[in-house]
């Protein structure tokens, strides 16, 4: 059955139009859950707001058991769903690049959406930012072109990388991300005075 | 409820949700900075069509598109999120245009760090190939192995770099 744009059951007018509505949830959701504040973002990283891991951590789970759970019961072919592919190279500089800009800025492109929304001024110039770093990228292409493109492994998933099941790695995932709820509770206690007025 | 925010973990499964939901629907994640790149591909093509047409970036993933850059999945998905900020700020009595930022740090301070961290940010997100949203939260959900190296490079690299930033935020 799904998904739907892949099986015809939708037309490519309709996909657009649903992520326009999927989109909303995506931006209702994330600002309700105070994602459009910087500083409750960045108390992750100081340890007196850790909103972030229990938010991110409890989404990747629930989505991700969600659709072994639709796979098994035949509702959606897992092999049409898009798996990011791996290029060992950039994942990692990327993410390391990313990590800097969200220390910095104290958004990350989504969140800065929302931000933005609600009115935070930062946020528009974060987004300002965000304009000129993916400009950069696209004008110096053939600079960083091959670095890109260096360490391309396919798209694994982690499960195969371990040898596990998906369904065994997905249970170790969901215990690992209760094991990282107790830290936060734990640090938000530790940490609280570290949020200063 | 005015001003409260939801409790993280109902927040998390209703973000998980929607997530199932786009890849159910379209057999792909949530993003962000994609349609930031589709708005730039957009731009460049009004203002310098040539280069549009010749400029290594462009040539190999738009031009040859039928479609317009703009009249993508996360276009839309994006102009989707901020309506649904907008809504959410609405009901919790959160709108207004403010600068948040600590007593002590300026505004100058604020923004200069905001506009060199979206720099970073948008630079980071192509090359590691999707940002927080589009490559680590939509890659863990299908365990996409560069997913889970992406998301762990990102936390990782924040956490050791904040004690050197500590005095933005606390």
């Amino acid at each position: 059955m799904g998904p739907l744009i892949v099986h015809d059951i939708i037309s490519s007018n309709t996909n657009l139009l649903l992520a326009f509505f999927i989109g909303i949830g995506f931006g209702f959701v994330l600002e309700q859950s105070g994602f459009s504040s910087s500083r409750k973002l960045a108390g992750m990283f100081y340890g007196y707001d850790t909103t972030v891991l229990k938010v991110f951590f409890t989404a990747a789970i629930v989505a991700m058991t969600g659709l072994l759970f639709f796979s098994l019961f035949g509702w959606i072919d897992l092999d049409m769903v898009y798996v990011n592919p791996t290029y060992l190279t950039s994942a990692i500089a990327g993410g390391v690049i990313m990590g800097a800009g969200f220390i910095l800025g104290g958004f990350c492109p989504g969140t800065s959406f929302c931000a933005a929304a609600i009115g935070k001024i930062d946020a528009f110039v974060f987004i300002g930012g965000l304009f000129i770093g993916i400009f950069i990228f696209t004008e110096g292409y053939p600079l960083w072109e091959g670095f890109h493109n260096a360490g391309f492994m396919g798209s694994p998933r982690v499960s195969e990388m371990t040898g596990l099941s998906q369904g065994v790695f997905a249970l170790l995932l969901i215990l690992a991300a209760f094991g990282m709820f107790w830290v936060g509770e734990w640090a938000e206690r530790k940490f609280a005075g570290n949020y200063r007025y | 409820m005015r001003n409260k925010y939801l409790n993280p973990y109902i927040g998390g499964v209703l973000l998980g949700l929607v997530l199932l939901a786009a890849n159910f629907v379209s057999g792909r994640g949530l993003g962000a900075t994609g349609a930031l790149k589709d708005t730039i591909a957009t731009g460049v093509k009004a203002v310098a069509p040539s280069h549009y047409h010749n400029a290594a970036y462009y040539s190999e993933n738009y031009a040859m598109r039928t479609e317009q850059p703009m009249n993508s999945w996360l276009v839309y998905q994006v102009l989707g999120l901020i309506t649904g900020g907008f809504l959410s700020g609405i009901i919790a009595g959160r709108i207004k245009l403010t600068t948040e930022r600590p007593s002590w740090v300026s505004s100058r301070r604020r923004y200069f760090f905001a506009l060199a961290g979206g720099i970073l940010f948008g630079y980071g997100s192509q090359i590691g190939r999707g940002c927080t949203s589009g490559s680590a939260l939509s890659g863990m959900a299908v365990l996409s192995f560069g997913g889970f190296v992406t998301m762990m490079a990102i936390f990782g690299t924040a956490f050791a770099l904040a004690w050197f930033f500590r005095r933005n935020w606390i």
